[in-house]
């Protein structure tokens, strides 16, 4: 397609970009102060609903006059549910505040919008420099972090396109539309955006080849079928800014010459659904989607998709397939998607990341997209950090930074004074990586000479107290359950291997158990038909490689390190430090297996006890006399007394 | 017609056929259980006819890959036949060994692959595991035995080619994935009577009349 070459496009949106600002700044000068909620689905979860409705009642019951700006997730899920207040005439900067309940958020209505008074116990910084207040930015899991894609998140009204319109959004489209499609395809092959879905395949590339096929109708899908445990960067962008990822279709519809698009995202993300919807309403209520985009003779349409909850319906054959309306299963590649695709057309199918990328990288230039990053991985990543970090969340950092930046320095390394263990990096298809790893550069060839992958984005991190081979069969749990059943080795060697795990961390292992583990996982690793299948061994693989022990004390001394598979731990007393007396732990224990002892401490029945570990939580921790050991049969064996001695001690 | 060399003999294909086809129709075995000839989209899920194509890093399934002259191809090196072994192993892992009260005995692909790989038909150091229900018996003229499917989808493949509408598809997920009849329509009995495809390409007998044993 040509370019347009008339100016009315610009002149079209040029009013659009007016009613953006008059619309900003009325809202700046509106008297009264300003309340910034996050209410994604993060924040909803942890009560922001109840905090929004606190902050209601407790506005117009003292009359004062405020506005409640509801927003997007800001990544920060340890301060959810969190606020920012802008309260000018205080003399305050706007200020973040954690973790704020309804309880606090009636508090903070009373003592600093009424009375000025903006209890610092309770912040966690100033949204910007100044001389009263330590601004977040002062902190690593800020400033360390580089914000492209992610750059406007928590910052603007999602169901409002005019708030991302006055930000700068829809002006990488505009200056798309002026360009030829070639010209747009060289600028994203030049910055070197690789898709972030995982395998990290050149986006521009991918563009291209679709571009230059000759077949007419082509589709853009954005995958945001995001189904790894854990991961959750793709229902974040779409809930808190769905407009620059319609952007990003809407030029890769403009570049590869499609006119039809569609977002296929979980049914079990309602909240995505309704912002995505929303958006696509809105974007044509201003003649950005539809007939004519923006005065030119380019249309599209972009209609959502709801996928079923089916883990393999993000691999994109199957997805396709279940948009055909048949049973979501991968098929042989190539053909790729690009030459044959949804409904046998030429097909781009990109990332929810990839796409959100697409604006910035207009709007700045390939060459300042390639300065953020590593030369192979030019830009950012985007990581959902959870496990057991201080500060978790999502976090996006330009790639080529280290793992012990990110989970040490940026997100507040390991709680409770316990040393790492592991880094499960890329969901189940990813890989477990041990502390000598914690300096490898984050980006997509690095880990996966690691022998883990970028995967989507999902980053579980471990401390000493997580058992490997429960990881891995957690993991295979997962992948086993969601296999497609198409292929053989994915469908029956990953049951297999999901049973050796099984009876390994219930302390039934053999001795053939470790090889078979080995070989089996390199088979289906080889043999699968599809990407589900290929790397579904992987977290075996990677724990065998880098946790060998682990798996031996399994196998052999049917000892668990980590102290978490039930099966082979024990708790006891220790008599040493029981208090007389104390019967804190005879109250939680769900199954009677604590008696008191002669001399009135404490025992227990290892036949009755079922390992849940309340016993460990209610010893009062000035006595911390639970015990935990593996095997079992390291607990010191304490008889009961005799029924007649107990009723009398008693008496 | 293309020349291509495969274990060191050079054999002719015509052009737009499988590496697949053009081994068998020239008697060069390769294992395979999903492969139809006559139809062109392969399911290639049986992950079984691996050979090593010289340039290729790893085995590939050669019913998903198209003639080409010069090709080298070796269908008979340690990697194809660890993956073929293991694949066999798997299928039989879950496979009810009842070779004698099997209507597929002595015509039965797995047999012929068990003899051609030299594995035993017990699973070995693999956990034996059966699902339940055996048999399913809800279609008016067939019955199912659940652990005789090997889950190749040729019977669905079939019926859909020739009916347009399949009357059978697979259901459920993952390890418990199984052959399914759509209910039991009206229809059903009289145009699956006169139509038995499905059973007689089933290559293990897990679809039967219902009349026969």
């Amino acid at each position: 397609m040509n370019p347009v070459n008339n100016t009315s496009s610009d002149q079209i949106f040029s009013a659009i970009q007016e009613e953006a600002a008059k619309r900003r700044k009325a809202n700046e000068e509106a008297p009264g102060c300003k309340i910034h909620i996050g209410m994604a689905t993060c924040g909803i979860a942890s009560g922001a609903l109840e905090t929004k409705a606190a902050f209601e009642d407790a506005l117009s019951q003292r009359g004062i006059e405020a506005r409640i700006h509801t927003v997007g997730c800001i990544g920060h899920c340890y301060a959810e549910p969190y606020v920012i207040i802008d309260h000018p005439e205080s003399g305050f900067p706007p200020i973040f505040y954690p973790d704020v309940t309804a309880g606090k958020a009636k508090m903070l209505t009373k003592l600093f919008l009424e009375e000025g008074d903006p209890r610092l116990e309770h912040i966690l910084g100033a949204t910007e420099e100044n001389e009263m207040i330590p601004s977040v930015m002062e902190f690593p899991r800020f400033n360390l972090e580089k914000r492209v894609v992610m750059e406007k998140c928590g910052r603007i009204d999602p169901e409002d396109i005019y708030e991302y319109i006055a930000e700068g959004g829809y002006t990488a489209l505009v200056n798309c539309l002026r360009r030829t499609p070639a010209e747009i395809i060289e600028e994203i092959q030049n910055s070197g955006l690789r898709g972030r879905g995982g395998a990290g395949f050149s986006t521009g590339r991918k563009w291209e080849l679709a571009r230059q096929t000759q077949q007419k109708d082509k589709f853009v899908i954005c995958n945001a079928d995001e189904g790894d445990p854990g991961a959750y960067m793709d229902r974040t962008l779409l809930e808190s800014n769905p407009h620059q990822i319609i952007e990003g279709m809407i030029i890769c519809a403009y570049a590869t010459g499609a006119r039809q698009a569609l977002v296929y995202v979980r049914a079990e993300y309602p909240l995505a659904v309704k912002i995505v919807h929303t958006a696509i309403e809105q974007a044509k209520s201003l003649g950005l989607l539809g007939k004519g985009i923006l005065g030119t003779a380019f249309d599209l349409e972009i209609e959502i998709f709801e996928g079923s909850g089916a883990f393999v319906c993000g691999e994109e054959t199957a997805l396709i397939r279940s948009i055909e309306g048949y049973r979501g299963m991968p098929r042989h590649r190539p053909p790729y998607p690009v030459e044959k695709g949804l409904w046998e057309k030429p097909t781009i199918i990109n990332n929810v990341k990839t796409l959100a990328s697409v604006p910035p990288i207009i709007e700045n230039g390939a060459a300042w997209y390639r300065e953020i990053g590593t030369e192979n991985s030019p830009g950012t990543a985007i990581f959902s950090v959870v496990g057991n970090v201080t500060h978790p969340g999502l976090v996006e950092i330009p790639m080529g930074v280290s793992l012990r930046t990110l989970i040490f320095d940026i997100c507040g390394g390991i709680p409770n004074k316990k040393a790492f263990k592991a880094v499960q990096i890329g969901g189940p298809s990813g890989g477990c990586l041990p502390e000598k790893f914690l300096d490898t550069p984050i980006d997509f060839d690095s880990l996966t000479a690691a022998g883990a992958m970028m995967g989507s984005g999902g980053m579980v991190v471990m401390d000493e107290d997580n058992c490997l081979v429960d990881v891995s069969r957690y993991f295979l749990d997962f992948t086993q359950k969601e296999s497609c059943g198409k292929c053989t080795f994915c469908r029956i060697g990953s049951y297999h291997l999901l049973d050796t795990l099984e009876r390994l961390t219930k302390g039934e292992g053999r001795e053939t158990d470790l090889d078979q583990l080995q070989q089996l996982s390199e088979d289906i690793k080889n043999g699968s038909l599809c990407g589900l299948g290929k790397t579904a061994p992987n977290p075996v693989l990677t724990s065998l490689r880098y946790f060998k022990e682990d798996y031996i004390a399994h196998a052999e001394e049917k000892r668990c390190p980590g102290l978490t598979c039930r099966a082979l731990i024990a708790f006891y007393i220790d008599l040493d430090k029981c208090a007389r007396g104390c019967d804190a732990c005879v109250g939680v224990c769900p199954t009677e297996a604590i008696f008191t002892t002669s001399n009135r401490k404490k025992g227990v029945d290892q036949s009755l006890c079922v390992k849940c570990g309340e016993c460990v939580v209610a010893c009062p921790p000035e006595y911390d006399a639970v015990e935990k050991v593996s095997p079992p049969g390291l607990a010191p064996i304490i008889e009961r007394p005799p029924e007649p001695l107990a009723k009398k001690i008693v008496s | 017609m293309l020349t291509l060399t495969v274990d060191g003999k050079e054999i002719q294909a015509k052009k737009g056929t499988t590496l697949l086809k053009a081994c068998l129709d020239n008697d060069i075995y390769i294992p395979n259980l999903c492969y139809i000839d006559g139809i062109e989209e392969t399911a290639a899920s049986c992950r079984l006819c691996f050979v090593e194509i010289e340039g290729e890093e790893k085995p590939v399934t050669s019913c998903t890959v198209p003639v080409k002259a010069s090709l080298k191809v070796k269908t008979d090196t340690p990697a194809v036949r660890r993956l073929q072994k293991t694949a066999l192993r798997l299928l039989l892992s879950v496979h009810h060994v009842d070779c004698k009260n099997c209507p597929a005995n002595k015509k039965c692909a797995l047999q012929d692959m068990a003899k051609f790989l030299k594995v035993g038909l017990k699973p070995g150091h693999l956990q034996h595991c059966l699902k339940e229900p055996e048999i399913d018996t809800s279609h008016p003229c067939l019955d199912y035995y659940t652990n005789r499917c090997v889950l190749c989808g040729k019977c669905i493949q079939v019926c859909l080619t020739h009916n347009g509408q399949p009357e059978i598809t697979f259901a459920r997920r993952g390890f418990n994935t199984v052959v399914s009849f759509f209910g039991t329509a009206k229809n059903e009995k009289d145009s699956c009577d006169e139509c038995i495809r499905c059973v007689d390409i089933c290559p293990v007998g897990a679809l039967v009349l219902k009349s026969s044993p």
